[in-house]
């Protein structure tokens, strides 16, 4: 243990920071900026989880009972947004503000001063968004993807959702940015790419979509912004536009869009199967290939979204041949980490069950997404709850599982602290039961025929959305076991074990100490390649 | 040998459960009325059998590793890390695996896009909320009429016991004729609609200032229903689709009893469109005398 206490510079050092509010208004150090992503990713989480029990809280019994139509609108509008830009992204920005430095062996972010820039302009949007509910015609209700000419007919909650986007997408370029600076400039001599851990890899690849395609949304949203204002006709026919061309323009950032919440969290797995199976991850190159080819797919697949739009038979085939290749890279990934728990000596604690969780349920998700790619079945259930069902087997029990996984594993390395493992398997084992209970029968509501965004429903799909809706409240429920558990650990009194999983080979548990001291790697530590 | 019979029995259990949830409408599509809708159908049937396939080989494998290569079994770990091999066989497998998926679905998007020599061409047109419908070309040409939700408002808001076709029902039924080859084009007047009837294997967007088409051919006469898919504002839910497939000489006689009527009907639609601003429920009752005039 002597030695990992080697090149730790801790003591008698000076952090010399402001304390209070201050110290987190002007802070830019990557651990403070990654804890505050963080919380303000579980905040907007549960805004989010907030309006997605309103929608099922109405969809529970047909009828309409406690949200109007317009209202409801809002509610799955505000939903998607929150959830997707508020909670999704900026956790895992906020894993990359404390992971990628201490992984790679660098002090800090590349520029810490941006670093505070891009965080604290996601509260800003963040208010521009809830508190569109409250201005006259109410927040934004022409769902996530706010295609016009519905979006045209919105009030003042639509620009405010406009500009929330566009504030948005501005900290995701800048966080974007730094993060592929400090992966390309700032690694511990003697780390090559291919020495990377996987977690590093993804967000590199993923910082580089994200800089592709933020500033087309940001396009979009501005062209929007000027068909409603200031008179252009980008996408209104009348004037010689053309409705469909914003859904072409919104799917080039929005299937891109899909990877970048996936991708870090493929890195997470990939860091957390290894040290629970105490074996190397198996096929290290074939998983940086492969993570490389579906994020250039990911780029070439985006009308698959617009099969009912109309488009050439060419057009259709070109985009159901594209996106079916995605299955490829993202099966050798799943068999990637199958042949890593092979023959591994395993144990289960909450990360590596919430990593099992995530492939078995991310599995389900992609085999779904193959019936989807397929033009004449997408055609059927375009639109409607299998499609619901899909994405959040891959956006919530992908994304979502992955970011518990990551938060349990490196919490004794964020806080010093142990949290509650009883506890923490209690909240894996709820959250995978309510959240199939809520998402399973989805498939079977979208196949016979219930659209998405309907307030009410014919009678033959009761049985399945009270089932659902019983599911959601449960869910939503389990995650309060989880801001216990993070309350918990972050008070707790008793010191973590310096290095509590013993499989695990990354930088920050071999060269640093329980919990990282606020200044790490002042000094950059000697890295020693393993071979892949 | 007990074992082997019981796991024998668990996975026969198994696919037959499986295969019963694809036969029943609840879990799946709804009974295919067209040869288009069959193909999807179909296609559906075999990709959920390849998936359980595919499952059952990656988790078998996974779970039995959970189970087997535990710590607390003592199990020491092994420490292989790549085999080029079984790379390239787990990559080239799937792909020709999507090959195989993806031959029958290109001949069904040949088969769906073509649209041409119908028998009959109707415009549907999407409107904040209802659908029109124009008879273009075809036996009944120059029919023409709304259609509205017919659901009373008070079934809505839990005034009133809801109905067997509570949300799917409407004051006048699209109706062709069986086996006759129809033609629709879509188009809309405010924003985004778009018209699907899952029976019949068709959805499309209808799209403002723009045309697009698709087709289909009934198998049998009966009433097929569907709802707007693409989210047009706040009554979205409440603009359904309903096909009365009748048999040729019934048929005839509806578009001539229609014609008939066409003119009034005409003007009465253009006086409901107006009412629609005004309020829904006096819409319903406008197009309900629309058709007891008729």
């Amino acid at each position: 243990m002597a030695a990992i206490h080697g090149d730790v510079h801790g003591h008698g050092h000076d952090d010399h920071h402001p304390t209070g509010i201050m110290r987190w208004i002007t802070t830019t150090n990557h651990k403070d900026i990654g804890s505050m992503y963080l919380w303000f990713s579980l905040a907007m989480f549960f805004t989010g989880g907030f309006l997605a029990l309103g929608i099922r809280a109405e969809l529970f019994q047909p009828g309409i009972q406690i949200l109007e139509p317009e209202l409801f609108n809002s509610f799955t509008t505000l939903h998607g947004l929150i959830m997707v830009f508020g909670a999704i992204m900026p956790a895992f920005v906020g894993f990359a503000n404390w992971q990628v430095p201490l992984m790679i062996g660098a002090p800090d972010m590349a520029f810490a001063r941006m670093n505070n820039w891009s965080f604290w302009l996601l509260p800003v949007a963040a208010s521009l968004l809830v508190s569109s509910f409250f201005v006259p015609g109410g927040a934004a209700a022409g769902g996530w993807t706010f295609y016009p000419p519905l979006s045209t007919q919105g009030g003042l909650g639509v620009d405010m959702m406009i500009f929330a986007v566009h504030i948005l997408g501005a900290s995701s370029i800048m966080g974007a940015i730094n993060i592929i600076t400090t992966i390309l400039n700032m690694r511990a001599p003697g780390m090559k790419l291919m020495d990377m851990p996987l977690f590093v890899w993804t967000w590199l690849i993923t910082a580089y979509l994200l800089v592709l395609v933020m500033p087309v949304l940001a396009g979009t949203v501005t062209m929007l912004l000027t068909d409603r204002h200031f008179g252009t006709s980008f996408f209104n026919a009348a004037g010689g536009g053309d409705p469909v061309l914003f859904q072409h323009i919104f799917w080039f950032f929005g299937h891109p869009e899909v990877y970048i919440m996936i991708l870090p969290a493929f890195g997470i797995v990939s860091e957390i199967i290894p040290t629970f199976a105490r074996k190397p991850l198996f096929g290290y190159s074939s998983m940086v290939y492969a993570t490389a080819s579906i994020a250039i797919l990911s780029c070439v697949v985006w009308a698959h979204h617009m099969f009912t739009a109309g488009m050439p038979t060419v057009g259709q085939l070109f985009f159901m041949y594209s996106t079916m290749l995605i299955a490829v890279p993202t099966g050798v990934k799943v068999f990637n980490w199958t042949a890593t728990m092979w023959r591994g000596s395993m144990t289960f604690e909450t990360p590596m069950l919430f990593a099992i969780g995530f492939i078995f349920l991310f599995v389900i998700g992609g085999f779904s997404g193959v019936i989807c790619a397929i033009v004449p079945i997408d055609i059927q259930v375009q639109d409607t709850y299998y499609v619901i069902a899909h994405f959040h087997y891959v956006l919530v029990s992908g994304a979502l599982f992955s970011l518990f996984a990551g938060a349990y594993y490196w919490l004794p390395k964020w806080t010093g602290h142990m949290y509650d493992e009883t506890l923490g398997k209690w909240h894996f084992w709820l959250s995978m039961i309510f959240f199939n209970l809520t998402f399973f029968v989805q498939h079977f509501l979208g196949l016979a025929g219930m659209p998405r965004r309907i307030p009410d429903y014919a009678l033959q799909f009761a049985d399945f959305n009270m089932i659902s809706s019983i599911g959601a409240f449960g869910f939503g429920m389990s995650q309060l076991l989880f801001v216990y558990i993070v309350i918990k650990c972050v008070r707790s009194k008793e010191a973590a074990p310096e290095k509590p999983w013993d499989g695990a080979t990354t930088l920050e548990w071999t060269h640093l100490p329980t919990p990282a001291p606020y200044h790490s790697f002042e000094k950059p530590p000697v890295f020693k390649p393993v071979s892949h | 040998m007990r074992n082997k019979s019981v796991a024998t029995l668990a996975g026969m259990s198994v696919l037959a459960l499986y295969s019963s949830m694809a036969v029943g409408s609840k879990y799946n599509f709804p009974e295919p009325q067209s040869v288009i809708a069959q193909d999807i159908y179909d296609q559906h049937i075999v990709l959920l059998w390849i998936c359980l396939a595919i499952f059952i080989g990656v988790f078998g494998v996974m779970f039995y590793s959970v189970l087997k290569h535990r710590k607390s079994l003592g199990y020491k770990a092994a420490n292989f890390h790549h085999s080029t091999t079984v790379e390239v066989i787990w990559t080239v497998i799937p792909c020709l695996i999507l090959v195989a998926m993806a031959w029958p679905a290109t001949k069904t998007i040949i088969a769906m896009k073509d649209t041409s020599s119908p028998d009959m061409t109707i415009k549907a047109t999407g409107y904040q909320w209802m659908w029109g419908y124009d008879y273009l070309q075809g036996e009944g040409e120059g029919i023409s009429f709304f259609s509205k939700l017919s659901t009373p408002r008070a079934q809505l808001q839990n005034r009133e016991p809801k109905g067997e076709n509570y949300l799917l029902e409407v004051d006048n039924n699209l109706v062709v004729p069986v086996g006759k080859k129809v033609r629709i084009i879509l188009t809309a007047n405010d924003v985004i609609h778009a018209w699907w009837v899952p029976a019949l294997g068709i959805k499309q967007d209808a799209i403002p200032g723009f045309i697009r088409d698709t087709w289909f051919t009934a198998d049998n006469p009966g009433i097929y229903r569907g709802q707007c898919a693409e989210l047009c504002g706040k009554d979205h839910g409440y603009m359904p689709i309903v096909v009365e497939v009748l048999d040729e000489a019934a048929y005839a006689k509806w578009a001539a009893e229609k014609l008939v009527g066409t003119s009034s009907a005409v003007n009465l639609a253009a006086v409901s469109t107006e009412m629609a601003a005004s309020g829904a429920d006096e819409a319903v009752e406008a197009a309900e005398e629309n058709s007891d005039n008729n």
